[in-house]
């Protein structure tokens, strides 16, 4: 009946409790509050089966947020092991469970926090930029996101029932095969992401279709926003290698559950094929976040700098390459397989060639703010933080990319240092710096300046100090994933703590200024356009109406919305009458028509779907096969309903 | 202007079906590498020589093939507005795709009773799992061809259930395309020993 779930599943040691403790405590906390504020109806109508983009947005980004306290928490129970754990001390963590929580926080921050924060971004974001009511398939976006929470509740799943993978972030074969992985964490890992990567493929397909078809009139490609730009390069490398990341994880589903031998060790099984096919995915992946990053740096830069981004069609062809490069360089994760001289350099190349483009971008920031006058809010200060790490980690990139040096530092904490330099210093910090620059246009009210920036260099600082030492300990010889380590390592593997714990103060000044932004939202109100911005997002107002825009502008050119103000552009401005009036012209209350508007109506199915998903995942993972029977006949309904529904929309006039 | 806007979400959905389908492609993409890098791993096992019984899998692909064809008839029906052809050859497609399906599970049945299943080797895991998939997808397509059908029969011919119809079509030669490149590496290959 349940398979090989038993109560057993539920018993873990001293800390794992704490840690089950706290996932059902808070929540019974969640439950409790929506029950006694009797907020559970409107939660469900206003929230769980919405359909509107800016909602999604919203959500995308408190899922990011709940997911990063406790990757963050993953993080620094390592740093602190890592610090104590040496010589004869063991250190307050068991090998096994040590392994469990880097797996956790690298599947968490990837996978949970940074693809849900870039994807809550570009919800938010994309549809008022390129002047549309909403994205091409509102239903499809609410679907992808549920998805997206089943997954990580997977996971969270894992900390109370059971145990979570202990393999690695990407689950490396054999040991991730049923010979050396035994238990269900691996099936966890399998399903958690098997079911939010089909969440994230189909929003890829949603957002190429929304930028492609659903612009502005005369928005054309090289008008769109460089931020639309990256995001479409962005969803096209989802779209591309996502497929591959669901062929990978399927084929070690079937060898764990079906006995297959796809890459075991024996019965002529080859290890090799999934780590080529998983870099496949993963190295596009990397570009999948970065990508959107780039774009919103060109966003605010030019406002910040108060001039016209320089060189936007290299911005244009950068990202387009980037794009295209970024599918031939995945061997050099794995150089010390053994492909060959040839075959290396090959990659090697490759990869430094990627440098170039992104280069071309550095150089336009820089010059799109040689002779501005800066401002240096919140946004601005992230982006400084940006480029100084950035360029640091793309030159120990270009390090790495030597074979010749990668056979030495390959799995070592010089590693570790260099893709945490791109991933904190360019995607979490673009994130960041995306939030501080949005946040007015999603909530209305501005963020404090003061406590965002003690945010800011906390995480700098931290980040450096936390880093830094691992650059060099990995160059004394130190290799990733140890739950205890050399004595002479631990001066730096304390300083690397610190760090960890000043990263920490940052997310705690972070919260900090949420909450403090609430509470004097009052004082604080963004009006529609606060910044000075160019994009049209800041056309309408804060927060943006269901319809986002009661009449679609009309695009004449790059910078749609600096065009209106300066009174040179097209309708939009001109059926108001009041060409030079700055933001909010395109809002119905200040226009004399009224206009009939088509939305699409809520629905629960989405919210169904993936609830039938995560129960069948959960089955999957405990062998409880009439619940994962039924979870796929469920999904396959819900989606028949919904395709044969034909009343979808409803009309609203404004 | 409703005119318009129903063209444009047609329009609109049919573009956001190709981008599936090609993301789809990469999918079998992906599993006909594993098969060209497992293909040799028999490890004692039957190869692709021993498998490939080639009067039988013409007649699957025979089948295909023609289920291809009905629904081709069904789109041109639709377009003409003859709602009773459109349905029956839509029901002709339902019997030829469900037709290959049970030939082919027979196969697997076969295969497995000889103790040649999916776990005797990684070249019969490859083997399995890409005709699998294929056949996941053809199960899935009857599924939807059936919902079609019934939508059919009771609304009649409308702007949704054409756009359907369109899609499905779609879907249904990508299967069959699909089809080939399997007939082509896996059989007709393995017949050659390649």
């Amino acid at each position: 009946m349940l398979g090989k779930l038993t109560l057993d599943a539920f018993i873990h040691g001293p800390i794992e409790t704490g840690a089950q403790l706290i996932v059902i405590l808070g929540a019974l906390l969640v439950i409790g509050l929506l029950t006694y504020f009797k907020k559970w109806k409107w939660l469900y109508r206003e929230w769980l089966t919405t359909v509107d983009h800016k909602k999604i947005g919203v959500m995308y980004i408190i899922l990011a947020a709940v997911m990063l306290l406790r990757g963050a928490a993953d993080a620094l129970m390592m740093r602190a092991q890592q610090a104590v754990a040496v010589g004869e001390n063991v250190g307050y963590l068991d090998p096994a469970h040590y392994s469990q929580i880097f797996s956790a926080h690298g599947v968490i921050m990837i996978f949970f926090v940074a693809m849900p924060f870039m994807f809550g971004l570009i919800n938010f974001v994309i549809p008022l930029q390129i002047g549309s009511r909403d994205v091409a398939y509102p239903f499809l976006n609410s679907m992808s996101f549920w998805l997206t929470v089943a997954g990580a509740m997977l996971v969270n799943a894992s900390l109370v029932i059971g145990e979570f993978s202990g393999t690695g972030w990407l689950a490396y074969p054999p040991l991730s095969e049923l010979q050396y992985s035994p238990g269900v964490g691996v099936d966890y890992y399998i399903w958690a992401l098997q079911i939010s990567g089909a969440g994230t493929l189909l929003s890829g397909i949603n957002f190429v279709a929304t930028i492609l078809k659903m612009r502005a009139p005369g928005m054309k490609l090289m008008h769109m926003p460089i931020f639309s730009w990256t995001t479409l390069a962005s969803m096209i490398l989802v779209i591309a290698s996502f497929p591959i990341l669901t062929v990978t994880l399927a084929l070690l589903g079937l060898d764990r559950t079906l006995g297959m031998h796809f890459f075991t060790t024996d019965l002529g099984g080859n290890a090799m094929m999934y780590i080529n096919l998983i870099w496949a995915w993963g190295h596009p992946e990397v570009y999948i976040l970065m990508l959107p990053m780039f774009g919103v740096f060109s966003e605010l830069v030019p406002v910040f700098a108060q001039k016209r981004l320089f060189g936007y069609v290299s911005m244009v062809w950068a990202t387009m390459l980037i794009c295209i490069l970024s599918f031939v360089v995945w061997v050099h994760h794995f150089f010390t397989m053994g492909a060959g001289a040839n075959v290396n350099a090959f990659f090697g190349i490759m990869t430094m060639v990627i440098a170039i483009p992104t280069g071309v971008k550095v150089f336009n920031w820089l010059f799109t703010m040689f002779r501005g006058r800066i401002i240096f809010k919140t946004p601005m200060l992230w982006f400084m933080g940006f480029i100084t790490t950035f360029i640091l980690g793309g030159m120990t990139g270009v390090m790495l990319a030597m074979p010749g040096i990668d056979f030495e530092l390959h799995n070592s904490l010089f590693l570790v240092a260099h893709f945490h330099n791109m991933v904190i210093g360019g995607v979490v910090f673009g994130l960041f710096a995306g939030l501080a620059y949005w946040f007015p246009k999603i909530f209305g009210f501005m963020l404090n300046e003061r406590l965002g920036a003690y945010a800011f260099w906390c995480w700098l600082i931290g980040f450096l100090l936390a880093f830094m030492p691992l650059y060099a300990l990995g160059l004394m010889g130190a290799t990733r994933r140890l739950s205890q380590v050399e004595p002479q390592w631990q001066p730096l593997l304390i300083v690397a703590a610190v760090g960890a714990c000043v990263i920490a103060l940052g997310i705690f000044f972070q919260v900090l200024q949420i909450i403090v932004s609430v509470l004097q939202r009052k004082k604080n109100p963004a009006g529609n356009d606060p910044w000075g911005g160019r994009t049209l997002e800041w056309a309408t107002s804060s927060p943006p109406p269901a319809y986002n825009f009661a009449h679609i502008p009309e695009v004449s050119g790059r910078d749609a919305f600096w065009l209106i103000k300066q009174g040179t552009s097209g309708s939009a401005s001109a059926s108001t009458g009041s060409a030079t009036s700055t933001a909010g012209s395109l809002n119905a209350n200040e226009s004399a028509g009224l206009v009939k508007i088509e939305l699409p109506k809520n629905t629960p199915l989405g919210l169904f779907i993936a609830v039938a998903a995560g129960a069948g995942g959960f089955a999957l993972v405990w062998h409880i096969w009439w619940l994962a029977a039924l979870g796929a006949v469920l999904v396959v309904a819900c989606a028949l309903i919904r395709s044969f529904d034909e009343e979808v929309e409803y009309e609203i006039t404004v | 202007m409703k005119k318009h806007e129903h063209t444009s979400v047609s329009d609109r959905n049919l573009f956001g079906f190709w981008v599936y389908l090609m993301s789809d492609c990469v999918i079998f993409a992906g599993l006909f590498a594993t098969y060209a890098v497992l293909g040799h791993a028999t490890f004692g096992g039957p190869g692709s020589y021993e498998l490939a019984n080639l009067p039988f899998v013409f007649v699957e692909t025979m089948l295909l093939l023609t289920s291809s064809f009905t629904a081709g008839l069904a789109l041109l029906s639709a377009k003409q507005g003859n709602k009773k052809t459109v349905v029956a050859a839509l029901l002709a497609t339902l019997l030829l795709g469900a037709a290959f399906l049970s030939m082919e599970i027979s196969e697997f049945i076969g295969l497995a009773a000889e103790g040649s299943g999916p776990g005797r080797s990684a070249f019969l895991s490859a083997f399995f799992t890409l005709l699998g998939t294929h056949g996941l997808h053809v199960f899935l397509g009857l599924v939807w061809l059936i919902a079609l059908i019934i939508s059919v029969v009771r609304r009649g011919l409308t702007d949704g259930n054409s756009r359907k119809l369109m899609m499905f079509s779609l879907f249904w030669h990508f299967l069959d395309i699909i089809w080939i490149f399997i007939f082509t590496f896996v059989y007709l290959f393995g017949t050659l020993a390649l």
